[in-house]
């Protein structure tokens, strides 16, 4: 019952979240330099020309009215239609939607893998070389922002031993039997296992750069905390009944250490998620973020809208995500107390 | 045919000469009550916890012998060693808040190593589970077990502490200041249950504590320590009549007495610290020349 309160308490502040998101982009994509109209239109147009595209566009409006005039289409489902290729916002963005969620869930699965190894190894040989070695390795990790490791990826697997695809989602030849934009998830759930490869060898390293700063925060916190809970009382308790290091780090201090690192994987995901702007370009990977640049160059007001209202539900969504499952792994808060 | 015995053991802090135990030889009979007192950092707890081979990653055994129940503890390999200990001794330890796992059920808790470690059905453990936590007192044994250690008081959970100790019948039970950390009210119960237990199951005790009425209520024998070293090895009856060393009397006199609470509070004396820290050093210098 209070779970449920507090489940709808978040709800409410969310949709005002979303509508404080909607209104600073508004306002800001039509304040700063560059008339989408004016790209438009071939050159030697007229002023009338151009007087007649910018109220077709319902530019001529003032801001506030050009809001309302979006908030009715929006609350319709309509978040009305790209200037470039004048297509619905909507079909567009849900689109590639599916393209970025795989990727940034790819990263994150490559992430928790990765960072976990780190702090489970750490942990286990605490005090030695090993844990040394993974310490600096860790703060390189850290240190280099995703797109720099993106281009150290393309170096290494794509032009000293290229055994991986450097760009697009797909070998563009191949015949895709797919219904839905899940390229990756399709694949395996059609048994292709062939486009599955082929899919994955395309993800790999956007993935993998995505990854690799978040890995190592996951490594170093996780580490830290597994370190902390190792030298509690129930730990000590449970060598006393014979247990070895594996069984105790696994399964005495895990599940309490996972906790703090728990709410920072969940901040640091959004984080990703806007890192696949700059990762998806570099790798021409046709997602949201590749999309987002685009329409910003080509002043894509409706487009820009549509993309930054939906990053801004998915970051909010991946937070309430993390605190229902706070919520679920601690029997403390789950009992409501 | 003592159960517990330890020879010469000297521990120190890793990487330097600070010791922590020094020559400690202590024996316990099967089914015994031997107490370990001494004040704060007198290295009491450091006995019970070599003994279970947990001692902090900072201390380091230099040299001596444990010997549980005929097996030399300290020359076996890790893996085996520990797998001795847990099936055949058990702690229970100083903090009932902090010594149950908050993301783990009591169930699993008080059944895991009889389940791991000795191989017992699963049935069969939860059974035994069940009987030991209605032998400690618990009303609903069986809701108790479904339940998380934070919806439980602390006199609950050392109760279930005590059950899970005696969950193997262990033949060595190392008790670390068992009480410390409960009310008053609460304590006294928690000594007579352990009395009550260790009569029943015929357990040899090692009793950690710094409170001399615990000692006289539970002890049948009791080494007195400081600065890691044996002062006096005696029986209960005799260390309270007539203490041998001069520590042990200061030690004695320093107790409170309820009977006399203006006499009471009276420190060890500097004089008595001194006198003990010389027969210290002087055992240090025989064990180096010798």
């Amino acid at each position: 019952m209070q779970l449920f309160r507090a489940f709808l308490l978040r709800l409410a502040t969310t949709a005002v979240t979303l509508i404080g998101v909607a209104v600073i982009v508004f306002v800001v994509i039509r304040v700063v330099p560059g008339n989408p109209i004016a790209m438009m239109l071939p050159p030697g147009a007229t002023e009338a020309d151009i007087a007649r595209l910018t109220a077709q566009y319902g530019l001529d409006k003032s801001i506030p009215a050009q809001f309302l005039i979006w908030c009715q289409g929006v609350v319709q489902g309509d978040f009305g239609t790209s200037i470039t290729s004048n297509q619905p916002v909507l079909r567009l963005v849900l689109g590639r939607l599916p393209a970025t969620l795989e990727l940034s869930i790819m990263a994150l699965v490559i992430a928790v893998v990765i960072g976990g190894a780190i702090a489970l190894t750490g942990t286990r040989n605490r005090g030695t070389k090993v844990e040394a070695a993974l310490d600096v390795g860790n703060g390189m990790a850290l240190s280099v922002p995703d797109f720099l490791w993106g281009l150290v990826l393309i170096l290494i697997f794509g032009v000293l031993w290229p055994v991986f695809h450097i760009s697009g989602r797909v070998t563009p030849s191949l015949e895709l039997p797919f219904t839905t934009d899940f390229y990756l998830f399709e694949s395996v759930l059609r048994l292709r296992f062939d486009l599955w490869a082929d899919i994955v060898s395309h993800m790999f390293m956007p993935a993998l750069a995505l990854a690799i700063p978040l890995a190592a925060i996951i490594g170093q916190l996780l580490k830290q905390s597994l370190k902390e809970t190792m030298h509690l009382d129930y730990v000590t308790l449970a060598r006393t009944k014979g247990y070895g290091e594996n069984h105790v780090i696994t399964r005495e201090a895990l599940p309490n250490a996972i906790l703090p690192t728990l709410t920072l994987v969940g901040v640091q995901f959004t984080f990703l998620i806007g890192g696949t702007v700059i990762i998806e370009r570099l790798f021409s990977y046709e997602g949201l973020g590749n999309m987002a640049i685009d329409a910003v160059i080509n002043r894509d007001l409706p487009l820009i809208q549509g993309i930054v209202i939906l990053f801004a539900a998915i970051f909010t969504a991946v937070n309430l995500i993390v605190d229902l499952s706070y919520a679920l792994l601690n029997p403390r808060l789950r009992h409501g107390q | 045919m003592s159960f517990l015995k330890i020879t010469g053991l000297s521990a120190r802090l890793k990487g330097t000469a600070f010791p922590i135990l020094r020559d400690v030889s202590l024996e316990v009979a099967a089914g015994e009550v031997h107490g370990l007192v001494g004040e704060s950092g007198a290295g009491k707890s450091m006995i019970g916890k070599a003994v279970l081979g947990i001692l902090p990653a900072s201390v380091e055994i230099t040299r001596g012998a444990i010997e549980l129940d005929g097996m030399d503890l300290l020359s076996l390999p890790p893996a085996e060693r520990r797998r001795r200990i847990g099936a055949t001794a058990a702690l229970i330890p100083q903090d009932p808040l902090t010594a149950l796992n908050p993301s783990r059920r009591i169930g699993p808790q008080v059944t895991d190593r009889l389940v791991d470690i000795l191989g017992w059905p699963r049935a069969r453990a939860e059974t035994r589970a069940r009987e030991l936590l209605a032998e400690v007192h618990i009303p609903d044994p069986e809701r108790v077990m479904r339940s998380y250690p934070h919806e439980l008081s602390g006199g609950m959970r050392q109760r279930i502490l005590i059950a899970s100790a005696f969950a193997a019948e262990p033949k060595l039970i190392v008790a670390d200041e068992p009480t410390t950390a409960l009310d008053v009210t609460v304590q006294k119960q928690i000594l007579k249950l352990i009395a009550e237990m260790q009569a029943r199951h015929g357990t040899a005790l090692l009793f950690v504590t710094h409170d001399l009425g615990v000692v006289s209520k539970v002890c049948q024998s009791l080494s007195v320590l400081y600065g890691g070293k044996v002062m006096e090895a005696t029986t209960v009856r005799d260390f309270f009549r007539q203490p041998a060393h001069g520590y042990s009397r200061a030690l004695l006199a320093a107790t409170p007495k309820y009977t006399d609470p203006a006499a009471s509070l009276t420190p060890v004396p500097d004089a008595v610290i001194a006198a003990v820290q010389a027969e210290i050093a002087a055992h240090d210098r025989s064990l180096r020349h010798g």
